[in-house]
């Protein structure tokens, strides 16, 4: 089958190796797989923002990015930014009276899905060790994303391939079904109510004691990631604070070519700042504000 | 799409469902209250799973949900003949039915009625009995006749406890879910007159107090005021849906009954109460059932009040009504499944919201019966971070996170409109650029070269401090370093431009 990647801004820029492993997955089932050389963001950011007019060339561009190339289905390794291009694309086409384009946007949305979808519905994918040679000797603590679970209704399909990884110890945390409090904007419109539900997340997370917290979503794997990076830093007696790994690197990861989790509190610089302009810019990137201390996740 | 018209449009909404300060200010602030989130966190998580089990135990409970959403639907759709239709039988049956546009309207009305038929007491003042009702809380009216001599005793506990407290509702369905009992416990022996000094903290302790204290009120108010829960257009009956039995004896004792009911609580036939009666209670309370229900149609000589009033209240439901996608908060049963399950509204209480409507339907509702631009309700929509939850637990199938999304849109335009496009702040700069940059892969790729400097500047241990918007993320999260260079960029050179 041909499978168009789409990758997503976040995975495209940030987390490169997400979508790496993507095209690993599906290669190894026999799939080619095609990267729409023009997609750029499903615009979700601006829609969720409430900016409908800015968002509609988003969407537009998505739209064409897909129909310019030939594939039978689209992959994302994201639940909401699939569910983005089913519930807002042609919400968004319609507001800027553009129904042609709604049209088109269903079409595409139609034929896209979430990565765990892709293997589970149309790949037939149902155990990831025997299917895939996925190999993972950690323990792993899921975290299902609102959007996937509420808006894709994916059910347990991230987490029935994680289970079927070898050597993968699946553990559950407290109220598995909470949001971590990302939501895109709303954590810097409403900082403080996010960093509140950020740190309930983080408390239940290292509760369980696992070395991965698992996602199928960059985003809010970048966002608890965050939380459990700054808990390190604050509270650096704290054992076991899982470091954050995408579903789909740990599929793709095989005996043969395992992902190996180097350990997070490796020595600092690795290259030494070359002008003494570029280090002054890393000390201050690097630095920590001084309002830190007072607890900023609580 | 169907149009629905009720006549010149009127004021927006007035009362209490407008935010006073931005959202995020007042959450803060409630933020830091441990004890009121100690107490919300356990209440809310208690109701959360009685809702669970007893929405489990209906096999049909998604035709039920869409049932009912298609009822509300159809109400929107012929309203205004409805309310004439419930206007006539209420009339036939020896009822009066009083049209209130605003707030203001609906006290005027009430506090009149009140004073033609509430003698003026020894204190030189009247008093009136209260059944819980949110529309008479939105319109403020326990304070407007406060200031024109009229004493309003509420008689559900939890709002007797608000009302002792000098405090305000925090949930519509339990106001007083901020509270803990030995709180509720100081209010009584602060508030009481003649409550007994050895009161203790037991709930059933502290029931009986209110019991006591409220009895006399019952056997000696000769008009009550409530509000309403459902009004029948076929046969011009009132239901009031309720926990305690208050409700049932200021329906039944007084002389004089009025009842205060926003125009969108209309369903078409008597039947459609099967429905809404499984609905309802599993979705508030967690209950199959609730203990008490009452019904009353007109006067019936000789039996219960002899003197019956509706005031049929807008105050911006027809604002909300000509919103097309905006119509659908009109469906709310006042349930608060929404915000029992909303993490932010977990976490702020409903005092953030400032309105009367807390939560993710008062998200939606204050700004759409006001407009958004009306105090701080703009910053409303902007309370969510889009999990879904609340869509997933309302019986009426309100879409709140695709109405808060569109109503963030409305305000966009609305201030731009006013303002113009400039981009007012950081984070609206920032979306401007990006918007350019993310409508054409060329321009991300050349955005993305950027990267591999960025991978340098920063270290493995990631970016712990920036300026500006970008701060509030960092601030309690720390940024992970850049990749060395971009998916697409590896693409491009290990597969070409395929």
């Amino acid at each position: 089958m041909r499978i168009a990647l789409f990758a997503t801004c976040i995975v495209d820029a940030m987390y490169p190796d997400v979508a790496k492993a993507t095209v690993r997955i599906l290669e190894r089932l026999g799939h080619e797989v095609v990267f729409p050389a023009g997609q750029a963001c499903c615009g979700q950011m601006h829609i969720n923002s409430g900016k409908f007019r800015e968002a509609y060339p988003v969407v537009r561009n998505h739209v064409e990015a897909f129909e310019a190339e030939d594939w039978d289905h689209a992959v994302a390794p994201s639940g909401s930014c699939v569910a983005s291009l089913g519930h807002q694309h042609p919400m968004i086409a319609e507001h800027n009276d553009d129904p042609e384009l709604s049209a088109r946007a269903s079409a595409v949305a139609s034929r896209t899905y979430e990565l765990a979808q892709l293997l589970t519905d149309v790949l037939g994918v149902t155990d990831a060790a025997a299917q895939l040679g996925s190999y993972f000797p950690y323990s792993v603590v899921h975290h299902s994303s609102c959007h996937g679970m509420r808006l894709l209704r994916l059910g347990d399909r991230q987490l029935d391939l994680l289970r079927s990884v070898e050597g993968a110890t699946v553990v559950e945390p407290e109220h598995p079904d909470a949001c971590c409090g990302f939501g895109g904007t709303f954590s810097v419109k409403n900082p403080q109510v996010s960093a509140a539900m950020l740190s309930d997340k983080v408390d239940a997370l290292v509760t369980t004691g696992a070395s991965v917290c698992s996602g199928g979503d960059a985003s809010c794997l970048m966002h608890i990631g965050g939380g459990l990076q700054r808990t390190r830093e604050l509270m650096p007696a704290q054992a076991g604070v899982p470091r954050t790994v995408h579903l789909a690197e740990i599929l793709a990861s095989t005996k043969e070519d395992p992902l190996v989790l180097e350990p997070l509190d490796a020595p600092a610089s690795r290259t030494p700042a070359r002008s003494s302009r570029a280090s002054r810019l890393r000390a201050t990137l690097r630095s920590t504000p001084t309002d830190r201390t007072t607890g900023a996740l609580r | 799409m169907s149009v629905t018209h009720l006549g010149m449009p009127t004021v927006p909404g007035k009362g209490n469902i407008v935010e006073p300060s931005p959202f995020p200010q007042v959450a803060e602030l409630e933020l830091g209250k441990i004890q009121m989130r100690t107490n919300l966190a356990r209440a809310t998580s208690t109701i959360r799973g009685k809702r669970l089990a007893r929405v489990a135990e209906v096999p049909n409970w998604e035709e039920l949900r869409d049932h009912g959403s298609a009822v509300k639907t159809a109400v929107m759709d012929r309203l205004p003949e409805l309310l004439e239709q419930f206007e006539h039988n209420v009339t036939a049956r020896g009822g009066h039915v009083h049209w209130a546009r605003d707030a203001d309207e609906a006290n005027a009305i009430v506090a009149r009625l009140v004073e033609e038929h509430a003698p003026v007491l020894d204190t030189g003042r009247r008093e009136v009995i209260k059944v819980k009702s949110m529309a008479t809380q939105e319109i403020g009216l326990n304070e407007h006749l406060e200031e024109i001599g009229i004493d309003a005793y509420e008689t559900d506990l939890a709002e007797l406890i608000v009302q002792l407290g000098h405090d305000r509702p925090s949930h519509i369905l339990v106001p007083a879910i901020h509270r803990n009992r030995r709180e509720i416990r100081e209010i009584f022996l602060r508030e009481m007159p003649d409550v007994d000094p050895d009161l203790t903290d037991d709930p059933t302790a502290l029931a009986e107090a209110s019991r006591k204290h409220l009895r006399r009120k019952f056997l000696s108010t000769p008009v009550a005021v409530s509000g309403a829960n459902f009004g029948i257009a076929e046969t011009g009956t009132l239901s009031v849906v309720e926990s305690e039995g208050n409700g049932r004896m200021c329906v039944t004792l007084p002389e004089t009954l009025i009842t205060v009911m926003g125009i969108e609580k209309i369903l078409p036939r008597f039947a459609d109460l099967g429905t809404f009666m499984q609905l309802l209670p599993r979705s508030s309370t967690g209950e199959r059932m609730n203990p008490y229900t009452s019904f009353w149609t007109g006067v019936t000589p000789g039996d219960g009040p002899q003197n019956v009033h509706v005031v049929l209240l807008d105050n911006g439901r027809t604002r909300a009504l000509a919103d097309e996608h905006g119509r659908q908060a009109l469906h709310c049963i006042r349930c608060s499944a929404c915000m029992n399950v909303c993490p932010v509204y977990e976490r702020t209480g409903g005092h953030a919201y400032g309105s009367v409507y807390p939560g993710p339907i008062g998200a939606i509702l204050s700004p759409l019966l006001t407009g958004t631009d009306a105090g701080a309700n703009d910053t409303l929509p902007y309370a969510s971070s889009l999990c879904g939850a609340c869509y997933d637990a309302c019986p009426v199938k309100i879409d709140i996170p695709q109405m808060l999304v569109r109503l963030r849109n409305e305000d966009t335009e609305t201030k731009a409109r006013k303002t113009g496009r400039l981009p007012r702040t950081q984070l609206d700069a920032a979306l401007t650029a990006a918007s350019w940059v993310m409508s054409d892969g060329r321009r991300m790729a050349v955005a993305e070269k950027s990267l591999p400097l960025a991978h340098l500047l920063t270290g493995p241990e990631g970016i712990r401090s920036l300026p500006g918007v970008a701060g509030k993320w960092t601030h309690s999260r720390t940024l992970p370093q850049p990749p060395e260079q971009s998916f697409r960029s590896w693409w491009k050179k290990e597969r070409g431009t395929r």
